[in-house]
């Protein structure tokens, strides 16, 4: 490394002395250089996983403030707070202690209401981040691996949100927990069981209950999720990350900005500007106003209630299904709210979890990628994706019909049936029309959204053309538009 | 405007299948090939001016960060100005941050290369390496299925104490508080008489005494004309005076139903229902409960009701079937309503 001052002062001094420090103790210069000349490929869509981690950092540092007020005690409790309407009913502690925490602490309702805006984003994050890399094919080898973990992640920050919003114990996680309690009862055999042991008896379950939530949505899912974010970020690191062709790209290098300094500073800015949207959210817009719910006991529900937005493919995929009990005199085979709250979101997972094994299995395509797909470049894989993803949206569009039946007064049911069927057309118009588009993209070269039009991604790529793809690249079947 | 014209091409070639003017490369001729490319380039930025607007900005975050403690220490419990003052320090200093990365420091594309990762020769010699671990043992097969037992058995025996967590689920699942004579309450705990309930309204009933939270206890009671009930078989003495009283526990997903629909005009309404607001699982009232629209699996059971001798609404018996969500030994009640 080629210093430019003959005598470091100031900054420069205080950093060699640490680096000293360190490499007496446990040699970390070569690690540091490492880190400090990592390249990041330059393309907006790779911000979308740092977005959910650093919402992730904001969920940990406001969800510890909770923890330090939240009581997860089912004691009953009369109200005499500050908060007049409440006056005089009788509640949960736990309920109380969260109505306690936005009304009598000072920024108490900041950082709750910080931490619930983050878990929104949170997951629209990773979403949106597991578009990007089911569409460009980043999930194909050697990335199949991260791809799991991030699909593991996925599923926990679902049942993470579900259970912290849980803890509070209003009316609306309430009927929340109820329908977690018939679908844990609804898994044929042993569903009975289980849901007694989860909730340590029948709903709405043992006192220690909240107790339970609490440990699993502070300690457990933090922590594996922690656990899976590290494990995740270094095999990142050990592969390098995926990039789309480009001039001067290659399967065997990345192209881009190194970490020091631009590239930290980048990313010190999107943590920051990430930390700033869910402050002012948090601030100015409300969320989930528990005092307005109330307090939930078994016999009160409320109408048009919708659950955190992650949850609405489930609460739809439960109303599509029909009444269908299987049961023979007293022995129920299959309890209702299977079909929608366990077979469905297993079918969406198992269909995520096996695509990359598929996508092997179809296309032949055994080798390591380094280079991203534009999604055009595969069609049938975008086309299943959108038809994939069309198919999820009208469960979760369905999760909205009683919102929509109350604002515009169409017919609750008239919604169902619109959806029962369109659930399974709309996915083979989208697949049809996205393939379509797709082919005729590859073939004319525009794209829409960038001035460079990409004309060296048609495959197959010539050799020796110093751009994409070189002796490892065999083409599958699907990507010859 | 360039992104315009190039969405309306896309469109106009999508819809009308015709090829845009950029000739396509004929099929057979090679690409010319492309000179080698190096796209590394570093430049050193000098620009006093972004050097103070980064300057500009932290302090400006810094002033934020200043109002948001004098904020919290006036006023604590403004969330929105505490939001604000907080989210704009963040803000401004994601604007240096940014201005920094791009405007201040020097802009670099580098170029870094990535490590082969499988070396078949390496797998040879980790394979080898466990291997000599295994030399001189004669009866490995046996040790193997020893060592497979032990673990897993082992592993089982630890899972056990899980089961500490919760009861066994047993009879108890099915009980209910409702008794003979057990009289029907309001939240408030004053009984209710039959003449209380009106038509075209519905109430919520709780046991007397009894626990209002067991998934047992809660009704949904209401009137309807007698002429308008059709009642499954064995049931004529279940309504006097045309009051209905089912559970509130929607057989679904055990949501509490709490909707009543009762038509305004009769000759074209649709007929009075209770619907759950979570699936919209929808029962007929005159019909013993039984399902018109939604995911639930059974009907909604009904409360036999009578009226004691001071004339207050109580209940005949317990429910002749379960309440609450279906699992796998749910009693049924076979003369229930047809589907």
């Amino acid at each position: 490394m080629a210093t430019h001052k003959a005598q470091p002062e100031g900054a420069g001094e205080v950093i060699r002395w640490t680096v000293r420090w360190l490499d007496e103790r446990v040699g970390t210069s070569p690690g540091i250089k490492k880190a400090l000349r990592y390249v990041f490929p330059d393309h907006w869509s790779f911000m979308l996983g740092e977005i959910a981690l650093y919402s992730f950092v904001v969920l940990v540092a406001t969800g510890i403030f909770l923890t330090f007020f939240y009581e997860p005690s089912s004691a009953t409790v009369t109200y005499h707070g500050g908060y007049a309407p409440l006056r005089g009913l009788t509640m949960s502690r736990a309920y109380e202690s969260v109505v306690d925490l936005s009304f009598s602490v000072p920024a108490g309702l900041l950082i709750r209401q910080t931490h619930h805006w983050a878990a929104n984003v949170f997951l629209v994050a990773i979403v949106l981040h597991l578009m990007r890399i089911f569409f460009t094919g980043a999930f194909r080898k050697p990335r199949d691996i991260n791809y799991y973990i991030g699909l593991t992640m996925l599923t926990l920050a679902v049942v993470e949100g579900y259970v912290g919003y849980s803890l509070v114990d209003d009316l609306l996680s309430g009927q929340g927990l109820a329908i977690g309690y018939s679908t844990a009862m609804s898994l044929p055999v042993v569903g009975g069981p289980l849901a007694f042991l989860l909730w340590g008896g029948e709903f709405p379950g043992a006192d220690s209950f909240f107790t339970r939530l609490l440990i699993i949505h502070a300690l457990i899912i933090p922590v594996t999720l922690a656990a899976l974010i590290t494990v995740h970020l270094t095999i990142i690191v050990r592969q390098h990350h995926s990039q789309f062709p480009g001039p001067g790209r290659t399967e065997r290098n990345t192209v881009g900005t190194p970490m020091w300094p631009a590239y930290a500073l980048r990313s010190i800015g999107l943590l920051f500007a990430v930390t700033s949207v869910l402050f002012l959210l948090g601030g100015l817009i409300q969320i989930n106003p528990i005092w307005e719910w109330g307090p939930f006991d078994t016999f009160l529900s409320t109408n048009g209630a919708q659950p955190d937005w992650y949850l609405g493919w489930l609460i739809g995929a439960l109303r599509l299904m029909p009444a269908w009990e299987p049961h023979i005199g007293n022995v129920t085979l299959v309890p209702t709210p299977f079909w929608g709250g366990v077979l469905f979101p297993l079918a969406v997972f198992g269909f995520l979890y096996l695509w990359p094994t598929m996508e092997r299995r179809f296309t032949g395509d055994q080798l390591r990628h380094d280079l991203l797909d534009r999604p055009r470049d595969n069609p049938v894989r975008t086309a299943t994706g959108a038809a994939f993803a069309t198919w999820v949206s009208a469960a979760f569009f369905a999760g909205s019909t009683d919102r929509v039946f109350l604002q515009l007064g169409i017919s609750y049911e008239g919604q169902v049936w619109f959806w029962r069927i369109g659930g399974w057309l709309l996915p083979l118009v989208v697949y049809w029309l996205v393939k379509r588009i797709c082919v005729e993209l590859a073939r004319t070269e525009v794209h829409p959204l960038r001035g460079w039009a990409g004309s060296v991604v048609t495959v197959p790529a010539a050799e020796g053309s110093g751009y994409a793809a070189v002796e490892e690249r065999t083409p599958g079947p699907d990507e010859v538009a | 405007m360039r992104l315009l014209r190039r969405i309306w091409q896309l469109l106009v070639a999508f819809f009308l299948g015709r090829r845009l003017k950029q000739p396509v490369q004929p099929s057979g001729a090679p690409p010319a090939p492309a000179p080698p490319f190096d796209p590394s380039k570093r430049e050193v930025r000098n620009s006093p001016r972004a050097e103070r607007a980064v300057a500009a900005l932290l302090w400006v975050g810094a002033a934020c960060a200043v109002v948001f403690a004098i904020r919290y220490v006036v006023a604590g419990r403004d969330t929105q100005l505490l939001g604000l003052t907080i989210g704009l320090c963040f803000a401004f200093l994601a604007a240096a941050a940014v201005v920094a990365g791009k405007f201040v420091v020097p802009q670099e594309t580098a170029v870094e290369e990535r490590d082969q990762l499988l070396r078949e020769q390496e797998v040879e010699e980790v394979g080898q390496l466990v291997d000599e671990g295994a030399e001189g043992i004669s009866r490995r097969k046996l040790l193997g299925a020893a060592g497979v037992a032990a673990g897993a058995t082992v592993g089982a025996a630890l899972v056990v104490p899980a089961a500490s967590i919760g009861p066994a689920i047993d009879h108890r699942v099915s009980e209910t508080p409702w008794f003979p004579g057990r009289r029907l309450v309001d939240a408030k705990g004053k009984p209710y008489r039959p003449e209380d309930i009106e038509i075209g309204t519905f109430y919520t009933a709780l046991p007397q005494d009894a626990d209002p939270d067991d998934l047992g206890s809660s009704l949904v009671v209401v009137k309807l004309p007698q002429n308008t009930l059709r009642l499954p078989k064995g049931r004529e003495t279940w309504a006097p005076q045309g009051v209905l009283a089912y559970s509130k526990v929607c057989p679904h997903a055990g949501c509490a139903v709490s909707l009543y629909r009762y038509p305004l005009y009769q000759p074209t309404s649709a007929k009075p229902a209770f619907t759950c607001p979570c699936h919209y699982s929808t029962f007929d009232p005159a019909a013993g409960g039984k399902l018109l629209f939604g995911p639930a699996g059974r009907a909604l059971p009904q409360l036999p009701l009578m009226v004691d001798a001071e004339g207050y609404l109580a209940a005949q018996r317990d429910f002749p079937e379960d309440v609450g969500p279906s699992w796998l030994l749910t009693k049924r009640n076979p003369k229930g309503p047809a589907k």
